[in-house]
């Protein structure tokens, strides 16, 4: 049990302590000073107040046994036995976590028919497969997954466990840690473990603009959802290894007040995640007309055209479109960005990209803090020049004689 | 039906920064409004009652100032208000704060729908209006983007899934989380606000909750901590290129050339 006193004598200035507060939880009440409601116990009053001031007490609790709690277990989305690669992007993390605390990986898939499909895990490979195939896993329902996930903690129990921030997964480990009462922490963009397997988890916190590094001390196990795009993918190797254990469950947990009437497949269009190459508009674009000009060179490029939030409030592009916090996290091998300032929120977004090429008028605009290469100049000038010297360059390739 | 919606108050802006030096966060005013987010779940409650008559209930769990966001949705139409507010909540992560929701909840009775918005902006992990569902015992659906019908004992509902849309149908009691888009949410209207000023909103706190243990609240039931906060890092290589918008688009294109992207 942890709390602060406040040591009256101590405080001082009592204006001085309340303006450390970024919560605005302490107060003046008659001269004395109060903690209320709003406190997030950061103990930055602690830290940064007068000595003694607030004092943060802890009564010891009891410590759980961590080496009872052993592996690193990937949760692998798919659906209909196709699986998303964020699975693969874990695994490598749940690989490079595992070797530092000399633990096993391990992948726990649950459908129904997809006993061939979890073949493909052993490329990466992981140490166990653990399979849950029933026809009542079908399609994702909340209540026999969470009984699923629930079994294998029980059964297994791994120390931590790595999910993807798909739609699944944002709604699955919620229910899971809810239901075995421990830590959770969303979108994580590092993950790190201690000796004494803590997972060191940091993820953005008010809109990006910080950055929190979050540990779950004393739950197993630890979770931890992560966006697509935001590990590496491990290679796949040709060779195979692990193995798959086929696992039961109890069918009256598998029942569900949900039922699935129908899926339908949204209509196939290019996602600005699934492209290699992006360029991004920002609002140094001038008029819904001129996106044609971004969209050749991203035409040109293999690539997509993507947009800052104002691009996309204006009706110019549409919401999927859009790079950023409250938009997609993006990882493309290139990014070109052409009249966009690069506000933490839009970088949150894209600040992982390979390669980041920012064309921008203003010498000081935040994205040459994020960009590799910035190119201080008008975007009307050098992407028609560039356009034109790729054109230039494709049809020197193009009239070289064949056997050239 | 009885409908409870899930509404948090939070910073008006974003804009606060941490000092590289002092590692202390520099907050711009403290101004707070509704999570933009909730104001989705309170609109979807507002069509459902308009349908199928009942009534709205919202609930904060926040210092006393929440309290205006509970007025908020007063102006908007909501029929009754709950704060839940106790020092003792002070520092709960997501599951010591839906634990709390959730004991707010059954102490208030038998709902047959709760709404919670997509995520809020400054916890900003999703993650709450499932863990309530679960701490409660029903079911529950995230991503809602649209209704297609209401009965008496289930909602059928479309959950976004990226590449897919899934149609539910779900029995009561359950708990959705709406997407943004599901309707446009209607402005707070003077006269409401006006007719509502004096309405009473109730405060729960610790001791009238059926779970007393303080253990399981606010920090002492959190069981993630924050080790520290730090300001995001730029990054390290950069070159930074001027001259005029010729030279500039010949020497990307060298550059794009010597990446192999060209
Ligand atoms: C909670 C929250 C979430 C947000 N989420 C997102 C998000 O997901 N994605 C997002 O993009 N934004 C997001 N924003 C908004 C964000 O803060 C910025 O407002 C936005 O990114 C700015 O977009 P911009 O760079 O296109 O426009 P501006 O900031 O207006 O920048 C335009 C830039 O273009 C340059 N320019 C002008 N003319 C030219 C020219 N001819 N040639 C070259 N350069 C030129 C200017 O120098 C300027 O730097 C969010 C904000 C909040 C509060
Ligand atoms: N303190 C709170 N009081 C009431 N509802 C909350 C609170 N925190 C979160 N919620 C609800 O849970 C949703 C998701 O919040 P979050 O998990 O913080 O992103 C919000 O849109 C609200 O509906």
């Amino acid at each position: 049990m942890a709390k602060l006193v406040i040591n009256q004598k101590l405080v001082g200035n009592i204006d001085e302590l309340i303006s450390i507060c970024p919560f605005g939880a302490m107060e003046n009440k008659n001269g004395e000073l109060a903690i209320n409601a709003a406190c997030k116990m950061c103990k930055l009053c602690v830290k940064k107040g007068p000595k003694g001031a607030v004092e943060y007490v802890e009564e010891e609790t009891a410590a759980i046994d961590k080496s009872l709690w052993k592996g690193i277990a990937v949760y692998v989305d798919h659906i209909d036995g196709a699986i998303h690669p964020v699975t693969y992007e874990l695994i490598g993390k749940a690989k490079e976590l595992a070797a530092k605390i000399n633990h096993p990986v391990y992948a726990i898939m649950m459908g129904s028919k997809i006993k061939e499909e979890s073949k493909e895990l052993l490329h990466y490979p992981v140490y166990k497969v653990f399979l849950y195939d029933n026809k009542e896993l079908d399609r994702f329902k909340i209540e026999p997954y969470t009984a699923v996930l629930e079994d294998f903690v029980k059964k297994q129990m791994p120390t931590a466990i790595l999910m993807g921030a798909t739609p699944v997964g944002r709604q699955l480990a919620p229910r899971l840690a809810a239901r075995v009462k421990t830590g959770l922490t969303a979108d994580c963009t590092i993950l790190d473990i201690n000796e004494n397997t803590d997972l060191v988890q940091i993820r953005p916190a008010f809109g990006g603009n910080i950055m929190a590094q979050i540990l779950t001390p004393n739950h197993r196990p630890q979770m931890a959802t992560v966006r697509y795009k935001v590990m590496d993918a491990p290679r796949r190797s040709t060779d195979i290894s692990g193995e798959i254990i086929e696992c039961e469950i109890e069918q009256e947990k598998l029942a569900s007040k949900i039922e699935v009437l129908d899926i339908i497949a949204k209509e196939k269009e290019q996602f600005i995640e699934a492209a290699e190459v992006l360029v991004v508009a920002g609002r140094g674009v001038k008029k819904e007309e001129d996106l044609a000009l971004l969209k050749e060179l991203a035409d040109l490029l293999g690539g997509s055209l993507a947009c800052t939030r104002p691009i996309m409030e204006a009706g110019w592009m549409e919401a999927k479109c859009q790079v950023g916090l409250s938009g997609r996290t993006v990882r493309p091998k290139l990014i070109i960005t052409a009249g966009v300032s690069g506000s933490v929120q839009f970088a949150a977004g894209m600040n992982n990209s390979e390669h980041i090429i920012a064309i921008n008028k203003d010498e000081n605009a935040p994205i040459f803090k994020t960009a590799h290469y910035g190119l201080v100049g008008d975007l009307y000038e050098i992407i028609p020049e560039l356009i034109s010297q790729i054109k230039a360059g494709k049809g020197q390739w193009d009239n070289l004689p064949t056997n050239a | 039906m009885k409908i409870l919606v899930c509404i948090k108050q939070v910073p008006d802006s974003n804009k606060v920064e941490v000092d590289p030096v002092t590692g202390v966060l520099k907050r711009n005013g403290v101004e707070s409004k509704m999570n933009p987010y909730d104001l989705y779940a309170i609109e979807t409650a507002l069509r459902i009652r308009e349908e199928m008559g009942g009534s709205i209930t919202v609930m904060t769990m926040g210092p006393g100032q929440a309290a205006g966001v509970i007025r908020e949705a007063f102006a908007m139409g909501a029929d009754e208000g709950v704060l839940i507010s106790d020092r003792k909540f002070g520092g709960a992560d997501v599951l010591a704060t839906s634990y709390t929701l959730s004991q707010g909840i059954k102490l208030l009775g038998d709902f047959d729908l709760i709404l919670c918005g997509k995520q809020t902006t400054d916890g900003d992990t999703a993650q709450v209006g499932p863990e309530v569902s679960e701490c409660l015992g029903i079911p529950s659906v995230s991503n809602v983007c649209k209704i297609i019908e209401l009965k008496q004992d289930a909602i059928t509902v479309e959950m976004d899934m990226t590449h897919d849309i899934e149609i539910a149908k779900v029995q009561f009691p359950c708990l959705l989380c709406v997407d943004k888009d599901i309707f446009m949410p209607r402005l707070p209207s003077f006269l409401k606000k006006q007719a509502t000023k004096d309405r009473e909103i109730r405060v729960i706190s610790l001791e009238q909750l059926e779970d007393k243990d303080e253990k399981h609240y606010g920090l002492n039931g959190s069981p993630t901590q924050v080790q520290r906060i730090f300001p995001p890092e730029s990054n390290a290589h950069r070159e930074q290129w001027s001259g005029s918008g010729t030279e500039l688009g010949k020497r990307l294109y060298q550059t794009l050339l010597d990446l192999k992207f060209v």
